[in-house]
């Protein structure tokens, strides 16, 4: 990433611009065609225009997909795990590799990815709370208006329905080995995973 | 869903892999792009001036001409682009809606046009981003009001076989409309100016006797002044008692303001004749003399600036209310202070907080009468910042007031001028001088076929072949739509006035956008063509209908027929430019049916196809459905 800052008249620091390396860099580091590159940055810079997607944007960005519920936790869990530099900001470069993990990764890439995001303090374990943060966000974009009506204690159902089928050894957390097995014995969750293959 | 957005929904739903495995439940089938093909760029010709873009910055809104399959109608296979016949400056608007997502209203077009592209490409001027939309309202809000105005014009049209009753309304309303009207209202104006007359100098004394006390006029030459006030009275009772009697809702004219002015004016008359002899009531009596005065407001029917006044007041109404408002507060303030400041002094006037009002009122308008004036020192200091604030208050809505006035003013100074029938004649001269080769018209040809119909010459139908031989393909369908048109209503062309408006319509220029149906006031030859603007009822909101009906030839007829049918997405004041994409589209479908775009409002995912990773919205999705007609 290349980082140019322009400072503006009165010594405000107006945009930085950030610049990835370069497209054949990328083609190395991820598992995208070229063209499929060009029309993912081409996006990617229209929305932002100086390089970086901060977290604002990016929950911005994401509720617009999700007009009735409120999609800023979910949104604020996925910035988290795309933001691999930990900086606050995502970039092309975290942006394409994180997308090229999940949409051309292995099935074992994908389910560690999403397990990377499960696991919110990032120490190897998804705790019951852990989880129901999760959980709670996801059912939150969901929003009030549905059918059957939204109990308040849904996504506590969910995780203990969650927690029975993949902690093993009913330790209170699920490890990635658990994890991996579990889903692995999963056909719907294996199927599910290859859904978007297509999608860029 | 705002373009940004759109490109970036394969993340959107790459993400949901978050919740692949926390699901219980098989996913459904993601949705196959039948012809996945790569992004291109496709052209777009308008008027010469070529754009390119991806075709999936097209595609972000299913539901406009550009990005549905509408636009293969304008594709031009020689040239591999798609050709609109459009102008290419609004259109970078629109393309630029596309790009990002934002609709921007370019502050150097005229609003007409600019609404008439948007209709056009299917996009709802509602999107409009916020740093246009006030622009944008302002801009449409002074549109209808010129309208309004060009409606008043047309309301002066004369319809056949109308009743007395309507007859007499109209002139009441409109008095240039005949001689009579203008008797009329010239008789009402001078009645009502010698009664107020009247009424002054009944109270000027005049010509004391020797020995006597000094008599008003009123008292001396009672019986003289007596009659002249029955004669007003009588005069205006009369009028309003007609006007009554035409008006075409009696309960809405009852309730309006110039006829409770009217009754206010008559009355106290009505009631000292009952009353005279009633020495307790006399005093009443005096009383009510006084609203005698309002019969000055009857001059508001004779003076268009007394209504536009009026008019102005009302919509001030809010700024008038804080003036008051603020006004109210200040003098309150102040007659406190005052009041206490003054307290100590001796034989002060400020007796009270009420007495004070005054003195606060009479110096914040720096009228100063000095009646009442402050003698302490603290009295004399907050008595000076009163009048320094007194000037600043008032002067602070004044302004507002002003404009508006001046701006409804200058418009209908505007109306005055085009209701003129100089102008309009001049204009309309002007119009058809500057027509050059278009002697196609379907009119024009139908003129000589028709005149000589009219005056018995040799037929028209070989005449019109003739013609018909000179004009090209599309003309003559065109012509041979509306004169199956004609047929089926049993009705033609006639007059010089829908000569003028099927002349605009039929030739292939576009003209300036005068409404032809305003040429219909003047030039009325009255026996051959009458023309009647009708709103139409149909499931167009906001298009009108104007016809033309001929009278001479079928006595038994009633009204409009329909012999030439315009679509104006808009307004009346129409532009035959949008006329000629309408015309062959409507060829084409050989039935004059309106065909509607059902346009919504983008929204997100509700919208999309693609987004079956999660559960479809349960609830009500967010789309307004507008139609607009799009051909």
């Amino acid at each position: 990433v290349s980082i140019t800052t322009i400072v503006v008249e009165d010594g405000e620091l107006s945009t930085v611009c950030y610049r990835p390396e370069g497209l054949d860099q990328l083609l190395q580091q991820t598992k995208f065609t070229r063209r499929e590159l060009q029309i993912l940055y081409r996006g990617f810079k229209n929305e932002c225009p100086s390089g970086v997607v901060d977290e604002e944007t990016f929950k911005l960005i994401y509720s617009q997909f999700f007009p009735q519920g409120d999609s800023s936790t979910y949104a604020h869990f996925l910035f988290e795990a795309f933001d691999t530099h930990k900086n606050g900001m995502v970039s092309f470069e975290d942006f394409v590799t994180g997308l090229s993990i999940i949409l051309r990764g292995s099935v074992t890439e994908k389910l560690n990815w999403a397990f990377n995001l499960y696991d919110l303090n990032k120490d190897g374990f998804i705790t019951k709370e852990e989880m129901t943060d999760i959980m709670s966000s996801i059912y939150d974009m969901m929003g009030t208006c549905t059918y059957p009506c939204m109990q308040n204690d849904a996504p506590k159902e969910h995780v203990d329905n969650f927690f029975q089928k993949m902690d093993k050894n009913k330790d209170g957390v699920v490890t990635i080995e658990e994890f991996l097995e579990s889903c692995q014995k999963d056909e719907n969750i294996m199927q599910s995973m290859h859904l978007f293959d297509n999608v860029i | 869903m705002a373009s940004g957005v759109a490109a970036w929904l394969p993340f959107a739903r790459a993400a949901a892999i978050g919740w692949m495995p926390v699901a219980n439940m098989p996913m459904p089938i993601a949705p196959t792009e039948k012809n996945k093909r790569a992004d291109e760029l496709i052209v777009l010709n308008v008027s010469g001036r070529r754009f390119e873009t991806w075709r999936n910055t097209l595609d972000r809104y299913p539901d406009t001409l550009l990005g549905s399959s509408e636009k293969e109608f304008f594709y031009n296979e020689e040239t591999k682009e798609y050709f609109f016949d459009r102008d290419a400056d609004v259109f970078r608007a629109v393309l630029n809606f596309y790009r990002t997502g934002k609709l921007h209203y370019p502050r150097s077009e005229c609003i007409t046009s600019y609404d008439e592209e948007l209709s056009f490409f299917g996009i709802i001027p509602e999107i409009i981003g916020d740093c246009c939309y006030e622009e944008y309202k302002d801009r449409r809000r002074e549109n209808q009001e010129r309208l309004m105005d060009d409606d008043e014009d047309k309301k002066d049209a004369k319809l056949p076989n109308m009743t007395f009753r309507e007859t007499m309304w109209r002139a009441f309303e409109n008095p240039h409309t005949s001689t009579m009207a203008l008797v009329f209202y010239y008789v009402t104006g001078f009645f009502i100016a010698i009664s107020v007359l009247t009424n002054v100098v009944e109270t000027v004394p005049c010509g004391a006797t020797p020995n006597t006390k000094e008599v008003t006029c009123g008292d001396r030459y009672t019986v003289a002044f007596f009659c002249m006030d029955t004669a007003c009275v009588l005069i205006f009772t009369v009028e309003y008692l007609m006007r009554l009697f035409a008006a075409p809702s009696r309960y809405r004219f009852m309730r309006s303001v110039m006829s409770i002015i009217d009754v206010v004016a008559i009355l106290p008359y009505y009631i000292g004749l009952v009353m005279t002899d009633n020495e307790d009531v006399s005093g009443a009596f005096v009383t009510l003399r006084v609203f005698r005065v309002f019969r000055i407001f009857k001059f508001s029917r004779h003076s268009q600036g007394l209504r536009i006044l009026g008019y102005t007041l009302k919509s001030c109404a809010s700024e008038l209310g804080f003036l008051l408002f603020s006004l109210t507060m200040a003098i309150i303030i102040f007659a406190t202070v005052m009041f206490y400041a003054e307290k100590g002094s001796t034989s002060s006037k400020f007796t009270s907080i009420p007495a004070s009002f005054w003195y606060t009122i009479v110096t914040m308008t720096t009228l100063g009468y000095g009646d009442m004036v402050p003698k302490t020192i603290a009295g004399k200091i907050f008595g000076s910042i009163c009048s320094l604030s007194g000037v600043l208050v008032i002067a602070l809505p004044v302004p507002v007031i002003v404009s508006n006035f001046s701006r409804i003013y200058h418009q209908n100074q505007r109306a005055d001028k085009r209701r003129a029938q100089k102008m309009q004649k001049a204009r309309l001269a002007r119009i058809r001088i500057s027509k050059t080769g278009s002697s196609n018209a379907f009119l024009h040809s139908k003129r000589n076929g028709l005149f000589s119909e009219a005056l018995e010459l040799t037929s028209s139908i070989e005449e019109e072949q003739h013609l018909s031989k000179n004009q090209s393909l599309l003309e003559s369908q065109h012509h041979h739509l509306l004169h199956c048109l004609e047929k089926t209503t049993n009705h033609e062309f006639a007059d010089e006035l829908c000569y003028e408006q099927s002349y605009l319509e039929g030739a292939l220029q576009s003209y300036p956008s005068q409404s032809p149906s305003l040429s219909s006031q003047e030039g009325m030859t009255g026996t051959c063509c009458t023309r009647h603007t009708k709103r139409n009822h149909a499931p167009l909101p906001n298009s009108s209908i104007p016809t033309c009906a001929l009278s001479h030839t079928h006595p038994h007829h009633n009204l409009q027929e329909l012999s030439t049918i315009h679509i104006q997405p808009l307004n009346t004041s129409r532009s035959s430019l949008n006329m000629r994409v309408d015309e062959p589209a409507r060829l084409n479908c050989q039935s004059g049916t309106i065909t509607t775009a059902i346009i919504s409002i983008p929204t997100p995912p509700a919208t999309t196809p693609e987004s079956d990773a999660h559960p479809p919205p349960p609830g009500p999705t967010l789309q307004n459905v507008v139609k607009v007609s799009a051909l």
